[in-house]
């Protein structure tokens, strides 16, 4: 394990997917997002992962309720528009208290260019919120790996749902222009 | 137990369910619930009260994580349809231990039996074969159900089968609906600690 680990100077990306493996999460669902492409790659090229690109973000939410009950972990990786999509199959997770595990990529905030984003990234926190998910947010490449590792603990140890929103100011605003 | 072509839904959820040995079972929202019940209650059914358009992708999280055992889906045409992309989803991914059975009598039989889209021509084997499930079963009669049922766990693939059965509304059967209860029991039924 220590060998697969990267040292405290790696990326914060590659910092998260060390957090991811040592919990244990195995079952990867995700709808792409410039934010994730990093996390996506090294889940794909992970042989004990599973992942599994979705068409729409509330499908990862039914897989995560699946894995459970299955005994394994999931993680659900999505871009901020995607919170809206999963708003009702939240109620699969609060209902059960099927511990989730979500990773949110944001836009419609820092140095947006694209006005259609701004909407649903202004209340992508308060939608997670009214279905009782926990919010963390990273704003710091420092805070990233640790804030991860805190979010999965209390999702899984809890069984509840938790989501950590990366901020775009982290991700850096996309760039319209090349 | 046929008429128009079209199975009876009680009969058809007993013939799968038959010689059911290790087979683990999710039912979608709401009437292949209470299908599932009427065979009677086991730990090893997972029984959706809500959550519309879930079950098959319950399924898929589940076969993924239980590769040993053979995986179950029944739901209907309108739980389906609700989350159609799902069966791309699943299309993807295949695993061999999932079979996806949806009852489809072209309506929505919970809600004062509306039609539904495959009611009105849509057609979810021309669908699920598009994404790229590769066995897939289009049945209206107990032949076909048992022929179904024999190759659920047997086969390199997931499987699909659409079962046409008539639209009609048997008395309900009502399982137990909380969901802590269904997902703890459903864990220590498999082994796992919880």
């Amino acid at each position: 394990m220590s060998e697969r680990r990267p040292s405290p100077t790696a990326d914060w990306r590659d910092r998260i997917f060390a957090v991811l493996k040592e919990a244990g999460i195995v079952q990867v669902g995700y709808v792409p997002d410039a934010g994730h492409a990093r996390l996506i790659e090294l889940v794909e090229a992970d042989a004990e992962m599973h992942a599994i690109p979705l068409t729409s973000e509330e499908e990862g939410v039914a897989i995560a309720a699946g894995a459970w009950l299955g005994g394994q972990r999931a993680a659900l990786l999505m871009q901020s528009s995607g919170v809206g999509n999963c708003v009702n199959m939240l109620s699969l997770a609060k209902n059960c208290r099927f511990p989730l595990f979500m990773l949110v990529a944001m836009r419609g905030e820092w140095g947006e260019f694209n006005p259609w984003q701004v909407p649903m990234g202004l209340k992508t926190q308060p939608a997670l919120e009214l279905m009782d998910v926990l919010v963390y947010r990273v704003g710091t490449a420092e805070d990233a790996a640790q804030t991860v590792a805190a979010a999965i603990d209390i999702a899984f140890n809890g069984d509840i749902a938790v989501a950590v929103l990366l901020a775009q100011r982290l991700l850096g605003a996309k760039r319209w222009v090349q | 137990m046929i008429s128009n072509g079209r199975l009876d839904r009680r009969l058809a959820i007993r013939l799968l369910l038959d010689k059911r040995d290790d087979l683990l079972l999710i039912t979608g929202l709401g009437s292949t619930t209470w299908d599932a019940a009427s065979v009677g209650d086991d730990p090893r059914n997972f029984y959706l009260w809500g959550a519309m358009g879930s079950a098959a992708l319950i399924g898929l999280g589940l076969a993924i994580a239980q590769p040993q055992r053979r995986v179950l889906v029944v739901t209907g045409d309108g739980e389906l349809l609700m989350g159609l992309g799902g069966l791309a989803t699943i299309g993807v991914q295949r695993p061999p231990n999932l079979s996806i059975a949806v009852f489809d009598n072209g309506h929505y039989g919970e809600t004062g039996m509306q039609t539904s889209h495959t009611g009105a021509g849509v057609e979810l084997v021309g669908i699920a074969r598009a994404c790229g499930i590769e066995e897939i079963f289009d049945i209206s009669d107990e032949l076909g159900v048992r022929d179904f049922a024999g190759r659920i766990g047997k086969s390199a693939t997931t499987l699909f089968a659409r079962i046409a059965i008539r639209a009609d509304e048997p008395p309900r059967v009502l399982p137990p609906r909380d969901g802590v209860y269904l997902k703890t029991r459903f864990r220590r039924a498999i082994g796992i600690e919880t």
